[in-house]
C-alpha cells in the first residue's frame, strides 16, 4: 500500500511500475529520480502502467515512482488568458526562462503565476451571511482589457459567506471564507479541476444562435451554432490550419482556446506573433486579450499531446461557467488519436481498425459532448448562459475520409466542412467543398438568420446552393459536348455559378480586407450576385447572347466587391446595384 | 540527460531476430542507452536500447545482427546516450551514417559531444521564417517561394531528376539582402554510389565542397544505420548554425529509405502496424527530424531543410509522402508527365505548395506584385489544364474563344515559365516579368486575382504605353 513503487519496464512514453497496489486510474505519478510527470492508464495487480508526459530516455528499471494521489488537473483562475501553455498547462514562456530555447524534461513551473496580484472586486449582491452554491460569482477580476474574470464558487460547494475580501490578491490568497456544515473553508481565486471530467452545468440548451466566423462559406452556407461542434477534415495543405486560425481570429466568441495538438512549431509561433497585433473586429482590442493557446507540437512528447485537448476544453468550460461564449480550435484531432493509438499499442491492447484502439469512437464522442450551450451552475435566482463551441481539424491519411478518425468524428459533430484537395490545388480557398459539406444547424438557426434586416437570408442561400448543384450537373454535359453547345440559359447558369464560386465562396485569408467579412456584407454580396443573374436572364430571354453579357463592366466590379471593407459595404452595395441596373438597361437598349 | 557512466559488459544474449537482440540478466541499463557489441570474430557493432525491463533489454543493432551468436558475443552498455562529436573542422569532410570519418581524414577533435536526439524547440523561442531565398528557379521563386528556416521537401519518383534539382537549389540559393551563401549538410540514406557521386561532383565543380559536411549511408551500407544518419546530420547542422552563425541547407535523401528502416525495426518488434505496415508513430518520428529546421530568436544561424523522397509508384497518398506533407511547410512535387515531355525541372506547381511564402514575399522582400502574379498564374494554369482534359474528349472546336486562350496559356506556361536549363539562374524580377508576359495573353478582365493598381503598374499593356 506504499506511496512509492519502482520502475519495472520502460518502452518509449510508457513505463510499467511495480508495487503500486492502491494506485488509481488517471492518477498523476512522478516517475524516476527526476520526478517526470506521468499518469496511470492501466492497473494490473500491483503493476501500474504509466504514460509519461516527458522524454523517458535514460530512465532505468529500479528507479522510484511516486504517487501524487490526484488526477491530472488544470489550475483555473486569472492568468489563463494571454498565456501560452504546453499540453499539461505549463507556461511555455516560463519554461523558456528556466531552461532556454529547447524544452528539456523535468522542468517544474506553476500553471498560474503565484506572485502576480489581481484586483478583486466582490459582487455587491453577495454580502456576508448569504448562502452561495457552486457556480455563484464571488467577485471579478479585470483579467484582460476585454474579459472580466468571474471568481466562481467551485462546483459541489455550498455554504454561508463568512467573509468576502476586496483588494489585490494573488491566485493563492484567500478572497472569501464560507461556512460549510459548521466548517470554515477558505476560497482562493484559483481552483483546480481534473481535465478528463467535464465541468457540471444545470442544463443544455438548444443551439439557436450562430457562431459567426466572418468566413462567407461557413456563415452563409454551413453555419455552426454557439455551443455546436464542427469538423474540418482534409489532406495536407488543404487549409485546415488556416481555417482554424481564421476561426480563432474572426469568430464572435468572447474567449478563444486554440490547441495546437501535434502540429508544427512555426504555426504556433505565427499565432504568437499575430494575435498580439491583430484587432478583434468585435471588441476593437487585440485578439490576444481574449485568447489562450495550448501548444504541444508534433515533436513534443505524445502523452502530453493526448492530454492537451482535455486541458484545452477544461479551460473553455471554466470561462463558459462565467457566462462567456467560448470557442475551441483543435488542430489536429488526428494527432491526438495517433497519440492514443501509440499508447494503446504499447499497452498491447487488441487493435481495432487501422491499429486504433476500439475505444477511439467513444473517446471522440466524450470529447465533443463537452461542447454545448448551457445554463451554468449558480443559485436559482440567477440565469446565466454560456457556451463552448468545438471545431476539430482532422488529418485523414491520404486525404481519404473513409478512415476511422474522420468517420467517428462525423458521427458526432454537427457541421462537416469537407476540404477538397482539387480545390486547394487550384488555389480555390477556403477549399471547402460546397457539394460535400453540411451543417445540421441550418434548421435551428434559420430564424436567427432571417431576422428583420435580412428576411430572405435563407432563401438567398438556398438559391445559390441550387445554382451550384445545377452547375455540377451541367458540368457533366460540358465534359461531353463542350460549353458552346449549351443553350444560352444554361450558359447563364454556369456563369452565375462561377461568380458564386469565385466572387463569393473564395476568400483570401491573407488579404487585409477580405480576410474578414461581416454577415451584412455576406448578405448583400449574395444579393448582388443573384440580382446580376436576374438581369442576365432577362436579357437572355430577349435573345441577347452570353457573349454580350460576358463583356460587361459590371462583372469586374462584382469580382472586386470582396475587397470593399465591411463597414463601407452598405454604401458600395447601393452603388453597385445602381451601376448594374444602368449597364443592363444600356445593353438592352443598344441590342433592341 | 547524462546517464551513469560506468559501463557494464554481458555475454547474455538470449535471442537475435532481424535487427534486434535481447540481452538478459542485465542490471542498471537505461532506456535509450548506447550499446557496443563485439562478435566472436572481433567485429564491433553499435546499438541502442529500445526497451528495458528489470533483467531484460531489447537492443537495435545498426549494422544488423549477422555474425552475432548467443554465447560468445559481448555486449557492452556504455552508460551514455547517442552522441556525436562536433567541431567546426567537420566542414569539408565526409562521414559515414554513424558520424565516423569515411574520407580517410583524421578523427574529429571534438569541441563538444552533443546528443543526437534533438529536444523540441520551444515555440516561444522560434523566430518565424520570412527571408526570401532566391533559388533562381521560377516555379520555386515565383510560385512556391522558399524562405530561410523552412522545411520544404521534394516529392519525386524513381528516375526523375530530383538530384539535379536539389543540386541546382544548393548551388544557386542565396538570400538577396545579404548575399550570403548557404553551407550544405548533406545526409544520404541508402542512395546509390552513382547518386552520391553526382552530388559530390556537382559540389566539387562549383567549389561548394569546401562548405559541405556529408554523412553518407549508401545502398550497400547497413540499413538500420539510416535511422541515425539524419539525426547526426541535423545535430551537426544545429551546431554550425547556432554556434558558428552559419546558414545551413540540409539535404536529406532519400527519406523513403529512412522510413523503410523504421518499418523494419517496427516489424521485428512485432508492433501493431498502421497503414502499409509502417509504424503508428512514424508521423511523430518524422517530425522529430523535420521540426529541427527553423530559426531561433537571438541566434544568427538558420537551418533550412530540403528532404528528398521518392514516392513509391508515384503515389502521393503513400504513407511516406503523406506523413511528410503533414509535417513539412509545403512540398515541391515532380511530375512524371512533365518529365516524359522533356520539361526540366518537372515541377508540377498545382500540387506543390510553400506555406511560408506569404510572409516571404511582397514589397521590401521581393516585389509588390508577387502575390497577385503568383495567384493569377495558378488559377490560369489550373483552368488551362482543365481545358486540356476537356479537349481530349470534345475536341478544340467545342471550346469558347475564352477557353482557348487558357488552353494556350497552359502550354506557354510550361514551355517558358516552368522550363529552364540546369544552369539558368533567374532573378526574381526576371521570373515575375516572365509571369506578366504570359498573363498578357489572357483577357485583362480575367485577371481577377490581381489588384487593379498593380495591373496598371506592371501589366505589359500599360508599361509599354508609359
Ligand atoms: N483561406 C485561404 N486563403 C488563402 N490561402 C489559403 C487559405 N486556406 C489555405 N490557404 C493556403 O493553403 C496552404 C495550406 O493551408 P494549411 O496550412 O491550413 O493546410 P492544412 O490543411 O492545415 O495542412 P496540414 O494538414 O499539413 O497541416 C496555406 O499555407 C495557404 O497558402
Ligand atoms: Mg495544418
Amino acid at each position: 500500500m506504499g506511496e512509492e513503487g519502482v520502475i519495472e519496464k520502460i518502452s518509449g512514453p510508457l513505463i510499467i511500475a511495480d508495487k503500486m497496489r492502491g494506485c488509481e486510474m488517471y492518477e498523476v505519478i512522478k516517475v524516476g529520480e527526476e520526478g517526470l510527470l506521468g499518469e496511470t492508464i492501466r492497473l494490473d495487480g500491483a503493476l501500474a502502467y504509466v504514460q509519461v508526459y516527458e522524454d523517458t530516455t535514460g530512465l532505468k528499471p529500479g528507479e522510484p515512482v511516486v504517487r501524487t494521489k490526484a488526477p491530472l488537473s488544470v489550475e483555473l483562475g486569472p492568468g489563463i488568458l494571454k498565456n501560452f501553455f504546453d499540453g499539461i498547462q505549463r507556461p511555455l514562456e516560463d519554461i523558456k526562462h528556466k531552461v532556454g530555447d529547447y524544452i528539456t524534461r523535468g522542468v517544474r513551473v506553476d500553471a498560474l503565476d503565484r506572485t502576480k496580484k489581481w484586483e478583486f472586486t466582490p459582487t455587491p449582491a453577495v454580502e456576508e451571511g448569504k448562502e452561495v452554491v457552486g457556480g455563484d460569482i464571488l467577485g471579478e477580476v479585470p483579467e484582460t482589457k476585454v474579459i472580466k474574470h468571474k471568481i466562481l464558487v467551485p462546483p459541489g460547494i455550498s455554504g454561508k459567506i463568512l467573509e468576502l475580501k476586496e483588494g489585490k490578491f494573488t491566485v493563492d490568497d484567500c478572497v472569501a471564507r464560507i461556512q460549510i456544515g459548521g466548517e470554515d473553508v477558505e476560497l482562493k481565486m484559483m481552483q483546480k479541476w481534473p481535465v478528463r471530467k467535464g465541468r457540471p452545468y444545470k442544463a443544455k440548451l438548444d443551439p439557436e444562435v450562430p457562431l459567426l466566423t466572418g468566413q462567407r462559406i461557413n456563415d452563409t452556407f454551413f453555419p455552426i451554432a454557439k455551443g455546436g461542434t464542427g469538423a474540418i477534415p482534409g489532406g495536407f495543405g488543404t487549409g485546415k490550419t488556416v481555417m482554424q486560425h481564421q476561426l480563432a481570429r474572426w469568430s464572435d466568441a468572447q474567449v478563444i482556446v486554440y490547441i495546437g495538438c501535434g502540429e508544427r512549431g512555426n504555426e504556433m509561433t505565427e499565432v504568437l506573433e499575430d494575435f498580439p497585433k491583430l484587432v478583434d473586429p468585435y471588441s476593437g482590442e487585440k485578439l490576444m486579450e481574449r485568447s489562450t493557446l495550448i501548444a504541444n507540437t508534433s515533436n513534443m512528447p505524445v502523452a502530453a499531446r493526448e492530454a492537451s485537448i482535455y486541458t484545452g476544453i477544461t479551460l473553455a468550460e471554466y470561462y463558459r461557467d462565467m457566462g462567456y461564449d467560448t470557442a475551441i480550435q483543435a488542430d489536429s484531432t488526428s494527432r491526438w488519436a495517433e497519440a492514443l493509438r501509440e499508447i494503446s499499442g504499447r499497452l498491447e491492447e487488441m487493435p481495432g481498425e487501422e491499429g486504433y484502439p476500439a475505444y477511439l469512437a467513444s473517446r471522440l464522442a466524450d470529447f465533443y459532448e463537452r461542447a454545448g450551450r448551457v445554463k451554468t451552475l449558480c443559485s436559482d435566482s440567477e440565469d446565466r448562459i454560456g457556451s463552448v463551441t468545438v471545431v476539430g481539424a482532422v488529418s485523414p491519411p491520404g486525404g481519404d475520409f473513409s478512415e476511422p478518425v474522420t468517420q467517428n468524428t462525423l458521427r458526432v459533430v454537427g457541421v462537416f466542412w469537407a476540404l477538397d484537395s482539387t480545390l486547394a490545388d487550384r488555389r480555390h480557398f477556403p477549399a471547402i467543398s460546397w457539394l460535400r459539406s453540411y451543417s445540421l444547424y441550418l434548421g435551428d438557426l434559420r430564424e436567427w438568420f432571417n431576422k428583420p434586416s435580412s428576411p430572405d437570408f435563407t432563401e438567398q442561400q438556398e438559391e445559390m446552393m441550387a445554382l451550384l448543384q445545377k452547375e455540377s450537373e451541367l458540368q457533366e454535359i460540358v465534359q461531353l459536348v463542350g460549353a458552346d453547345a449549351l443553350p444560352p440559359r444554361e450558359r447563364g447558369t454556369l456563369e452565375v455559378a462561377r461568380m458564386i464560386r469565385e466572387d463569393f465562396l473564395q476568400q483570401n485569408a491573407y488579404h487585409e480586407i477580405d480576410s474578414f467579412c461581416s454577415l451584412e456584407k455576406q448578405y448583400l454580396m449574395a444579393r448582388i450576385i443573384l440580382q446580376w443573374y436576374n438581369h442576365a436572364n432577362e436579357l437572355i430571354e430577349r435573345g441577347i447572347g452570353m457573349e454580350k453579357i460576358d463583356v460587361m463592366k459590371i462583372k469586374g466590379t462584382i469580382a472586386r466587391m470582396k475587397y470593399v471593407p465591411s463597414d463601407e459595404f452598405k454604401a458600395k452595395y447601393e452603388e453597385i446595384m445602381r451601376a448594374m441596373k444602368d449597364e443592363f438597361e444600356a445593353v438592352k437598349k443598344r441590342e433592341e | 540527460m547524462a546517464v551513469d557512466t560506468s559501463a557494464r559488459e554481458y555475454t547474455t544474449i538470449r535471442e537475435a531476430a532481424g535487427p534486434l537482440i535481447v540481452v538478459e540478466n542485465i542490471e542498471g541499463v537505461a532506456y535509450g542507452e548506447v550499446v557496443k557489441i563485439v562478435t566472436p570474430d572481433g567485429e564491433e557493432k553499435n546499438g541502442q536500447v529500445l526497451e528495458v525491463s528489470s533483467g531484460l533489454a531489447v537492443v537495435q543493432v545498426f549494422e544488423g545482427t549477422s555474425g552475432i551468436d548467443t554465447s560468445k558475443t559481448r555486449v557492452r552498455f556504455t552508460g551514455d546516450i547517442m552522441r556525436i562529436s562536433v567541431s567546426q573542422d567537420m566542414v569539408g569532410r565526409f562521414f559515414d551514417g554513424l558520424g565516423r570519418p569515411r574520407d580517410g581524414g583524421p578523427e574529429i577533435i571534438p569541441e563538444d559531444r552533443l546528443s543526437v536526439i534533438g529536444a523540441a524547440i520551444n515555440p516561444t523561442a522560434r523566430d518565424y521564417p520570412r527571408e526570401f531565398i532566391q533559388t533562381g528557379i521560377s516555379t520555386i521563386d515565383g510560385m512556391n517561394t522558399l524562405v530561410r528556416g523552412q522545411k520544404l521537401p521534394i516529392f519525386s519518383g524513381a528516375g526523375m531528376p530530383h538530384n539535379a534539382l536539389a543540386a541546382q537549389i544548393a548551388r544557386q540559393a542565396k538570400v538577396l539582402s545579404s548575399g550570403e551563401p548557404f553551407s550544405v549538410v548533406f545526409a544520404a540514406m541508402g542512395i546509390t554510389h552513382e547518386e552520391a557521386s553526382f552530388f559530390i561532383h556537382d559540389f566539387e565543380r562549383t567549389g561548394a565542397i569546401e562548405r559541405i559536411v556529408a554523412f553518407l549511408n549508401l545502398a550497400d551500407d547497413p540499413a538500420i544505420e539510416r535511422i541515425i544518419t539524419p539525426k547526426m546530420a541535423l545535430t551537426t547542422a544545429e551546431f554550425l548554425a547556432y554556434e558558428y552563425d552559419m546558414h545551413i541547407l540540409v539535404i536529406l535523401t532519400d527519406m523513403t529509405n529512412y522510413c523503410e528502416a523504421l518499418r523494419e525495426i517496427s516489424a521485428a518488434r512485432e508492433e501493431v502496424p498502421s497503414r502499409r505496415g509502417y509504424p503508428g508513430y512514424m508521423y511523430t518520428d518524422l517530425s522529430t527530424n523535420y521540426e529541427r529546421a527553423g530559426r531561433i530568436k537571438g541566434r544568427n544561424g538558420t537551418i533550412t531543410q530540403i528532404p528528398i523522397l521518392s514516392m513509391p509508384d508515384d503515389d502521393i497518398t503513400h504513407p511516406i509522402p503523406d506523413l511528410t506533407g503533414y509535417i513539412t511547410e509545403g512540398q515541391f512535387v515532380l511530375s512524371r508527365d512533365l518529365h516524359r515531355r522533356g520539361i526540366y525541372p518537372p515541377v508540377d506547381v498545382l500540387p506543390s505548395l510553400s506555406r511560408l511564402m506569404n510572409e516571404g514575399i511582397g514589397p521590401e522582400r521581393t516585389r509588390e506584385d508577387h502575390s497577385g502574379v503568383s495567384n493569377q498564374l495558378y488559377s490560369g494554369y489550373a483552368e488551362g489544364r482543365d481545358m486540356r482534359d476537356l479537349v481530349a474528349v470534345v475536341g478544340e472546336e467545342a471550346l469558347t474563344s475564352r477557353d482557348k486562350k487558357f488552353l494556350e496559356f497552359a502550354d506557354e506556361f510550361e514551355k517558358r515559365f516552368v522550363t529552364q536549363s540546369r544552369n539558368d539562374d533567374r532573378s526574381i524580377e526576371e521570373t515575375l516579368d516572365l509571369g506578366w508576359d504570359l498573363l498578357a495573353a489572357l483577357p485583362e478582365g480575367e485577371l481577377k486575382r490581381i489588384d487593379e493598381h498593380i495591373i496598371k503598374k506592371y501589366h505589359p499593356n500599360y508599361r509599354t504605353k508609359a
